[in-house]
C-alpha cells in the first residue's frame, strides 16, 4: 500500500530527529485506533509536509510529536516513537517542548501574553529565565521574524501575519530543533498566506531546523519546496514521497486532496505529468511544445460556460457607511447590488470590512449612512427579527449558532419563535427543509453525535426553514478538506437552482472561482473591485491590494500563450465540474 | 467596548508603580478605611482617593460603568440602613437630635444622619482607589503581583486570563445574541416575562458555553506546550524592579493604617462623637 521512493530514501541518510516504528495509537475515548503502523524517519534540518484528509489521523500524528498525546488527550500507543533519540515514553510534554515548538492553527487563541514581548518570553518565564536574559532573548528572536517594533503590541493591533510570526517567534525562542507548524494557513487571506510559507521557508534555510507542516492546502504550502510529502488516509501513511512524484501519480485524487490546480489542468489536457516536466511548482515547470499544443487544443475544445440569466435586483446596500465606537473606520460608502439567484463572494484582506457589512445587511448593526433596501422597500424600520424573515445569516462556527440538543429542535426554532405556523405546519415544513438538505435521516440524532460539516448542514437548515430570500454566509468551507468542501459547496449551489440568492464571506480564491459569478472585493473598508470572479483575480492591482492571490490557472494560461487568461480559467472551471 | 475591569494604558506616576506594591497599597489602604468610622480620618482619605485618582490621569468618563456600579450600591446601601434601622445612630453616639418627623416610625435624627454621612465617607475613601488599582494594572501584572503576594501563580495566571478575556466573550455573547434575534428570540422587548426572558437568555448561554469550552480547550494546550506549570515558580516579563516610589507610596499606605489604628485607640471606639 505504502510508497517509496529513491529521493526519500537518499533523505534517510541525514541523522534522524523523528522515527516512528510500527507505531499505533487509540484514544481511550474511541473504540477504534486512529493510526496502525506508522513508520516514519525525519532527518535533522529536512523540511516535511504532511497532508490528508479531515480525520486521517494527521494531526494525532501531530500530538503524538509534541506531547499533547498523552499530556492533554490519553490513550494507548503501540509500537516505538523516538524523539532525538530518546522514546517518547520517557518524555513528557515540557521535555518535548525543549526539541518540539508547535505554532498552532488559531493564533489568536495561541497568543497567551498580553503583549508581543510578553507572548514571546512566555516560555523563558515558564523556564524561569531571569529579566535581564528574556528581554534580550525576546528582542533577538523578535528581529528574526521582523516584529521588532511591535513588542510593546496588543494583540489586537495586530494582522492576521504579524501574529502568526509573534506564534512563530514564541516558539523559536526556545531554540528547539523541530518547528512543529499544525494548518498554519487555517483562517489567513491568501496573501498573508502565502507570506507565511514564505517565512517558514526563510527561517528553515537560515536556521536549519527541521520543520514539519500539517496542511491539506496543498498547492498553498508548495508555493516554497519542500523536501518530502507524507499523505495519509485512515490512520495509515499512504505515500511518503517528493512532491514532483506525489503530483504525478494519482494518489491525492483518490485520497480526496485537491491537487493543484495547473496540475489539474495539464491532466484534463492529456499532458503526461511526470517528475521531468518539474510539476513540483508553476515557476518550476517546463512544458515541451508538445505538451503546450495539447493545452492550446483542449482549451479550444472546452465549451465556454454559458453566461448567466440576470434576474431583477433583489437586494441594494447604497453608500453604506459605518464607523465603530472607537473611531474606526469599517465601511466607507459602499455601494452593493444584488440580483435575484445570484451567487456572490464578498472577499477581502482581514478587516477590510466584509464582516460589518454582512452585519449591515442583516440589520445587526446600523449603518451611520446609507440605505439598506429589498425589493425596493428600505428595511431600515425593520427589526432584526423582522429583517432575517427575509435576509438569513450563517455564522462560520455552527457552535455558536446551535442552541438545542436535538437536530429536530434546532431546526425548527425559528419557525416555533414565529408561532405563524401550526404544529402540523411546522412538522412538514421542517420535514421538508430536512430533507433538501440530506439531514432527513438524522432528524431525531442529537445534534452532538454529527461531525462538523454535518452541523453546518443544520445550521443553513435552521435558516433555510424560514423561507429566506437571501442566505448570507461567513466562511461556510473553513478549515474542511476537499471532500467536505465539495459536499458543502454542491448544497449550497442546489439551493441557489432553486432560486435562493446567495452571499458568501470567503478567503478561499478556488471556492470564489469555481461557485460565484462575481465578487465584491473590500479593502480597507472601502469597495475596490465589483466584477466577474475571474476578472478581479487577472487584475493584479486589485489582486495586491486587497491581499488575494492569483491563482496558478492564469499562470499556465500565459505559460501556454493562451492569452485570454479568463476565458481560460472559465473553461477550466465548467470541464472540472463535468469531471468530478 | 467599556468593560468592568478595564486596564487604561497612561503615563502616570500611579501606573509606573509595581503592580506588587499597587496591590499591597490597596490592601493597607482598604484595612485603613474599614477599621475606622472616625469622620476626620475618613474624610482625609476621601481627599487623598481622589488625589490619587487625579494623578493616575484616569477620567470618571474611563470608568463610567464601575463608577456608576458603585454609585448606585452606594445610594442602595444608604436607603436599605434607613429603612431597616432609621435610628442606628442614636445606638452608637448615644444621644438623640431629633431634627423633624417624617412618617410612620421615621424621623429625620441627627445622630443618624452623621452615621450615614461615615458610611458615604467610607465609600467615597475606597472606590476611587479600587478603580484606580484596576484601570492602572494590567492583567499580567496583576497575575505578577498577586504571584509576589504569595499566591500560586497557577492560580494568580487563570486570574488574569479570565479578565482578559472577559472582552472576548462579551463580544462573542454579542454575536451570537444577534444572530439568535434573527431567528426570532426576542430579547430587547419589555412584553416579555421575566421567566420568559431569562429562558430565553438560557438559550444564547448554550452556544457561549460550548464555544469557550472549545476555546479553552486550545489556550490551555498552547500553554502547555510552553512549558506551564512545569516548574514551581516562574518569572515574569512584565516584572518591574522595586523603586523609590513603590517604597514610598508603600510607606505611606503603612503610615495610614497605623493613624487609623492610632486614632480608633485614642477615641476608645471606632466612632468620632462630636455629640457630648
Amino acid at each position: 500500500m505504502r510508497q517509496h521512493t529513491a529521493g526519500a530514501v537518499f533523505l534517510y541518510m541525514s541523522e534522524p530527529i523523528i522515527e516512528f516504528r510500527d507505531f499505533g495509537f487509540k484514544y481511550t475515548s474511541q473504540a477504534e485506533p486512529t493510526l496502525f503502523d506508522i513508520n516514519l524517519t525525519v532527518g535533522r534540518g529536512e523540511k516535511v509536509l504532511i497532508c490528508g484528509p479531515s480525520g486521517c489521523g494527521k494531526s494525532t500524528l501531530a500530538h503524538c510529536i509534541n506531547g499533547l498525546i498523552p499530556s492533554s488527550y490519553s490513550g494507548e500507543a503501540t509500537g516505538e516513537l523516538l524523539i532525538a533519540g530518546t522514546s517518547f515514553r520517557e518524555l513528557d510534554i515540557f521535555k518535548l517542548s525543549k526539541t518540539v515548538g508547535t505554532v498552532l492553527q488559531d493564533s489568536d487563541a495561541q497568543f497567551i501574553g498580553l503583549t508581543v514581548g510578553e507572548d514571546i518570553a512566555f516560555a523563558l518565564e515558564n523556564d524561569r529565565v531571569s529579566n535581564a536574559e528574556m528581554k534580550r532573548r525576546v528582542a533577538d528572536v523578535a528581529r528574526r521574524v521582523g516584529v521588532e517594533d511591535f513588542l510593546g503590541h496588543a494583540p489586537y493591533e495586530l494582522s492576521g501575519g504579524q501574529k502568526q510570526r509573534v506564534s512563530l517567534a514564541g516558539v523559536m525562542v526556545d531554540d528547539v530543533d523541530v518547528l512543529l507548524f499544525d494548518e498554519p494557513l487555517a483562517n489567513l487571506d491568501p496573501a498573508t498566506g502565502k507570506t507565511t510559507i514564505e517565512l517558514i521557508d526563510d527561517i528553515h534555510k537560515s536556521t536549519g531546523k527541521t520543520v514539519l507542516i500539517i496542511e491539506h492546502r496543498l498547492e498553498d504550502v508548495l508555493h516554497r519546496d519542500v523536501d518530502r510529502i507524507v499523505l495519509m488516509g485512515e490512520g495509515r501513511i499512504i505515500a511518503d514521497m517528493t512532491p514532483a512524484e506525489l503530483l504525478s501519480s494519482d494518489l491525492l485524487v483518490r485520497n480526496g486532496i485537491r491537487e493543484p490546480l495547473y496540475i489539474t489542468a495539464l491532466k484534463y489536457a492529456g499532458v503526461s505529468v511526470n517528475p521531468a516536466i518539474g510539476p513540483q511548482r508553476i515557476d518550476t515547470l517546463r512544458l515541451s511544445d508538445d505538451d503546450i499544443r495539447k493545452v492550446q487544443g483542449w482549451y479550444s475544445d472546452v465549451p465556454s460556460a454559458a453566461a448567466l440569466e440576470k434576474g431583477p435586483v433583489l437586494l441594494t446596500a447604497h453608500g453604506i457607511g459605518y464607523t465603530y465606537g472607537n473611531g474606526c473606520k469599517a465601511l466607507d460608502k459602499v455601494d452593493v447590488d444584488v440580483r435575484k439567484g445570484e451567487m456572490i463572494s464578498i472577499v477581502g484582506k482581514n478587516g477590510a470590512g466584509k464582516s460589518t457589512l454582512a452585519k449591515v445587511i442583516c440589520g445587526f448593526v446600523k449603518q451611520q449612512e446609507g440605505k439598506v433596501s429589498l425589493n425596493g422597500e428600505d428595511m431600515a424600520a425593520l427589526s432584526i427579527k423582522e429583517r432575517a424573515d427575509h435576509i438569513g445569516y450563517v455564522m462560520q462556527n455552527p457552535n455558536q449558532m446551535i442552541s438545542k440538543p436535538m437536530i429536530r429542535d434546532e431546526v425548527a426554532l425559528g419557525l416555533v419563535l414565529r408561532k405563524k405556523l401550526t404544529q402540523e405546519e411546522i412538522d412538514a415544513k421542517v420535514d421538508e427543509t430536512l430533507k433538501v438538505c440530506g439531514l432527513y435521516p438524522f432528524r431525531n440524532w442529537p445534534v452532538s453525535a454529527l461531525s462538523y460539516g454535518q452541523k453546518k448542514r443544520v445550521t443553513i437548515a435552521s435558516i433555510l426553514v424560514m423561507d429566506p430570500e437571501v442566505i448570507i454566509l461567513d466562511e461556510p468551507t473553513a478549515g474542511q478538506d476537499f471532500r467536505h468542501y465539495t459536499d458543502i459547496m454542491e448544497f449550497l449551489r442546489s439551493l441557489n437552482a432553486l432560486g435562493i440568492t446567495i452571499i458568501l464571506i470567503t478567503h478561499d480564491m478556488h471556492l470564489m472561482i469555481e461557485y460565484c459569478s462575481r465578487a465584491v472585493v473590500l479593502c480597507d473598508s472601502e469597495k475596490v473591485a465589483d466584477t466577474s470572479c475571474e476578472e478581479v483575480l487577472t487584475d493584479t492591482d486589485v489582486v495586491e491590494k486587497a491581499n488575494l492571490k492569483e491563482t496558478s490557472l492564469s499562470k499556465l494560461a500565459s505559460l501556454c500563450g493562451i492569452g485570454d487568461g479568463q476565458d481560460f480559467i472559465r473553461r477550466f472551471i465548467t470541464a472540472d465540474r463535468e469531471a468530478r | 467596548m467599556s468593560g468592568f475591569f478595564n486596564y487604561i494604558d497612561r503615563k502616570s506616576p500611579v501606573h509606573d508603580l509595581t503592580g506588587a506594591s499597587k496591590m499591597a497599597c490597596l490592601l493597607l489602604w482598604t484595612f485603613a478605611a474599614m477599621l475606622t468610622f472616625d469622620t476626620r480620618v475618613l474624610a482625609v482619605l476621601s481627599v487623598l482617593a481622589v488625589v490619587v485618582m487625579i494623578i493616575s490621569r484616569i477620567r470618571i468618563s474611563d470608568v463610567k460603568v464601575l463608577f456608576w456600579f458603585s454609585f448606585v450600591f452606594m445610594v442602595l446601601n444608604n436607603l436599605l440602613i434607613f429603612l431597616f434601622s432609621p435610628e442606628h445612630g442614636v445606638t452608637i453616639y448615644g444621644t438623640r437630635h431629633e431634627i423633624c418627623h417624617l412618617f410612620w416610625r421615621y424621623n429625620l435624627v441627627q445622630e443618624q444622619l452623621f452615621y450615614q454621612l461615615n458610611v458615604i465617607l467610607k465609600y467615597i475613601s475606597t472606590i476611587p482607589v479600587v478603580i484606580t488599582f484596576v484601570s492602572t494594572t494590567d492583567p499580567s501584572e496583576f497575575a505578577s503581583s498577586l504571584n509576589r503576594l504569595g499566591v500560586s501563580y497557577k492560580i494568580a495566571y487563570s486570574v488574569s486570563l479570565a479578565l482578559r478575556y472577559i472582552p472576548d466573550v462579551q463580544r462573542e455573547y454579542n454575536d451570537i445574541s444577534v444572530a439568535q434575534q434573527a431567528r426570532g428570540l426576542e430579547m430587547e422587548s419589555r412584553k416579555q416575562s421575566l421567566v420568559k426572558r431569562l429562558k430565553n437568555a438560557a438559550t444564547m448561554i448554550f452556544p457561549l458555553i460550548i464555544s469557550s469550552m472549545d476555546r479553552i480547550e486550545v489556550v490551555a494546550n498552547a500553554m502547555e506546550l510552553r512549558g506551564f506549570g512545569k516548574g514551581k515558580k516562574r518569572t515574569w516579563y512584565s516584572a518591574r524592579p522595586f523603586r523609590f516610589a513603590d517604597g514610598f507610596a508603600t510607606a505611606m499606605c503603612v503610615l495610614m493604617l497605623a493613624a487609623s489604628i492610632v486614632m480608633n485607640i485614642i477615641n476608645g471606639s471606632r466612632y468620632f462623637n462630636p455629640f457630648v
